[in-house]
């Protein structure tokens, strides 16, 4: 039986898989350390004893009671994420229940499944897709460095935070939905105590 | 006055709501017509079969979980059963009769994503989906009760399972079993003659039965076009050969045929439950086997029913605690090889449902 | 219950047609040379009695000093299979006929073989890697690949 390759005459896929391949390679080069978590600046404010203005606190209201999911569903844990918005744990009364196909429209990726290298690129686009300010949650023991996976080397990256910068970390394999709801809970505190309007700057002008 | 038109690659991502995970398909479409589609995966390929030679017989379990992660007591299972073959283990009786209560649920479990999952791509957006899991929601507690975990088990070992059922399964167990027929008639009064999903789902992506048998497709998608070849009747493991229970074929092998196929097969798992509820002795659940198993020299192949396919194992040992090559023969991948065929001619409307009627898992095709 | 034919009967039947083509056969598998895999596989599939038209496997195993590609053949119509074996010596560059013609269950699983194995199937429409990138270096299921 013959099976004519169509494509073959429209685009050259050799061509296409080998400029893909050199993307893999040049991005596996250049991830060797793991990208330093997004919290250095809660430290020291902390300590400055901070003082959020109404307005801050408004603003940070409204970005933590309605975060908006970009979907990046590879493996496993993905079916855990569904059963928190399914109708047993509810995600929906945290305002979540949406989960946009377009990044454009989200502001939180939550990274259910393992990471390879063949997939790396695509999550990097992803990431960078998603407009300012956005968080990410790594659900999951494949997502903070591995997993049971690990040591499969050649082939899997050893945790979320060499491609993209990770806030919240949940372990478990996988974390049952009450421990994502608590992650995002945490996160949720997190964005509270986020200084949007630098008063200072504001009175010196 | 004629018009020229010139097809395209439109490229279905890895990232991409209808894809059932990380799968990507370059379709050629002209128009919205597709003429030839070509997909690309690898995405979770996660080394499997190269991490079962580091590890002991029974330490693979954890890893068969997450093959298909959605029937991941299918896959302890299929595992175990080729583990028993190349070391010629025998399961004790009680140990077999827990092993097909667990298999049908799980194999229920499974079925209700795949046709909540097929609802979603034909345009009922989650509403069935979410229907799907109450029910789903209710097997995982039975298997909560039993094993400890929510989603990938670890329960089955080599030479049993490996803990007995605990003293409030076998209420419960009656209580879902008394309760499901009635939900099912209420999806059956929904769905089976809706317009919409006739209209859409009736005679698209036909695949025959020779074609099938050519692709060695497996599972409901190949009773689905007419073919009725079940492995637990004509070649049974572990105890199915006492059960009595129908196989259903469909005749026209479309989208919608391939939907009903799995509606009717959850019914026929229902009463093997119930047969087996009935007949369950009771004794030891494991048997006496060192933890640390060493089979002689050989190499086995076992092959279970999975709710995708035929779920295979090849096991070749060399009389050492880690096997010397694990292959896994899975049922979604070898289902896809017809896709090419179904889908040329369809729309690229079309192509989302023929694929999900295909009921892929990718955890199992990149392994 | 589903019969797996014995090597030995099944050994002579195709003996007699190709002959020089079988290397050993016993009870449980067959082992055919390698050059003549796509006429052996042709010959199972359209002889009456043996009809195998469901492939249900394609792997290969690394024996250390050589390569062994196994199928397993089932025909759905008589409940028999069969298992058959071919072997690759070369390890610098391993070739094999691909039985995509006779049957196309094989495609995908060829293309992993090439992928993870590094063994060639001369005949195959998109002999190309599957799981890895383009570019990746090596073949990881080898038993020296590190």
């Amino acid at each position: 039986m013959e099976i004519e390759p169509a494509r073959k005459y429209i685009y050259s896929d050799t061509e296409l898989d080998r400029e893909e391949g050199q993307v893999i390679e040049d991005l596996k080069a250049q991830s060797q350390q793991p990208i330093p978590d997004p919290d250095q600046w809660l430290g020291e404010e902390l300590e400055q004893n901070i003082l959020l203005t109404t307005v801050d606190a408004l603003i940070n209201w409204g970005r933590r009671s309605s975060l908006w999911t970009a979907i990046c569903f590879p493996a496993c844990c993905a079916f855990e994420m569904i059963a928190a918005n399914g109708p047993r744990f509810d995600l929906a009364r945290f305002g979540m229940e949406i989960l946009r196909a377009s990044p454009r429209q989200a502001d939180l990726m939550i990274t259910a499944g393992t990471l390879t290298w063949k997939m790396a690129p695509n999550v990097r686009r992803i990431y960078n897709q998603i407009a300012e300010p956005k968080w990410v949650i790594a659900m999951g023991a494949c997502a903070i460095s591995g997993g049971i996976f690990a040591s499969a080397e050649y082939a899997v990256v050893p945790g979320y935070n060499r491609i993209i910068p990770v806030d919240v970390y949940i372990p478990g394999c996988p974390p049952r939905p009450e421990a994502l709801i608590y992650g995002i809970q945490m996160l949720q505190k997190k964005i509270a105590r986020r200084k949007n309007i630098d008063v200072r700057k504001l009175l010196e002008r | 006055m004629a018009v020229r038109t010139e097809p395209f690659v439109l490229n279905m991502g890895p990232v991409h709501p209808s894809t059932h995970g990380v799968f990507r398909m370059r379709a050629t479409l002209d128009g919205e017509v597709v003429v030839d589609i070509e997909p690309v995966f690898g995405y979770l390929h996660r080394g499997i079969e190269k991490l079962t030679e580091q590890r002991t017989y029974n330490g693979i379990v954890p890893l068969t979980d997450r093959l298909d992660y959605i029937s991941s007591m299918s896959n302890n299972l299929a595992y175990c059963l080729a583990v028993e073959k190349l070391a010629g283990i025998k399961v004790p009786e009680r140990a077999e009769y827990i092993r097909v209560i667990i298999a049908e649920l799980q194999r229920i479990a499974a079925l209700l994503i795949a046709v909540g999952a097929f609802l979603n791509d034909c345009g009922a957006y989650f509403t069935p989906f979410l229907y799907m899991f109450r029910e789903r929601e209710k097997i995982v507690d039975l298997f909560e009760m039993v094993s400890g975990q929510r989603l990938t088990y670890n329960y089955m070992r080599v030479g049993g399972v490996s803990q007995d059922l605990p003293e409030e399964f076998m209420p419960a167990l009656r209580k879902f079993m008394d309760k499901m027929p009635h939900y099912m008639d209420e999806y059956d009064q929904l769905l089976m003659q809706n317009e919409i999903l006739i209209a859409r789902a009736k005679g698209v992506g036909i695949l025959s039965g020779e074609q099938a048998i050519n692709c060695s497709a497996s599972g409901p998608v190949l009773r689905a076009s007419g073919v009725n070849w079940d492995i637990r009747k004509a070649d049974p493991y572990s105890i199915y050969d006492r059960f009595d229970f129908d196989i259903p074929t469909q005749t026209t092998g479309d989208c919608y045929d391939r939907y009903r196929q799995r509606v009717d097969e959850m019914r026929q798992s229902l009463r093997i439950i119930q047969q087996a509820m009935e007949q369950l002795p009771p004794g030891p659940v494991r048997a006496e086997v060192p933890h640390l198993v060493r089979p002689p020299v050989g190499e086995a192949y076992a092959r279970l029913e999975a709710p995708k396919g035929e779920l295979g194992f090849y096991l070749v040992s060399d009389n050492s605690i880690a096997p010397d090559r694990c292959h896994i023969r899975p049922p979604s991948l070898i289902n896809l090889t017809a896709l090419r065929d179904m889908v040329r001619g369809w729309k690229v409307a079309d192509l989302i449902i023929i694929f999900g009627s295909i009921d892929i898992t990718v955890g199992e095709i990149d392994r | 219950m589903t019969v797996s034919l014995s090597g030995k009967e099944v050994a002579s039947k195709i003996e007699e047609k190709f002959s020089g083509s079988v290397v050993e056969s016993s009870a449980e598998n067959l082992v055919i040379k390698s050059d003549r895999v796509l006429d052996v596989a042709r010959f199972l599939k359209e002889t009456d009695g043996l009809d195998f038209d469901y492939l249900n496997f394609v792997t290969a195993v690394d024996r250390y000093d050589h390569f062994e590609v196994v199928y397993l053949l089932s025909s759905l119509e008589h409940n028999h299979s069969l298992m058959i074996k071919a072997r690759c010596y070369d390890r610098e560059n391993p070739a094999l006929p691909s039985v995509v013609d006779v049957w196309q269950g094989a495609d995908f699983q060829e293309r992993e073989i090439y992928d993870l194995f590094g063994i060639k199937f001369e005949g195959h429409p998109n002999m190309k890697r599957i799981f890895l990138w383009d570019g990746f270096d090596g073949h990881p299921l080898r038993k020296d690949y590190i």
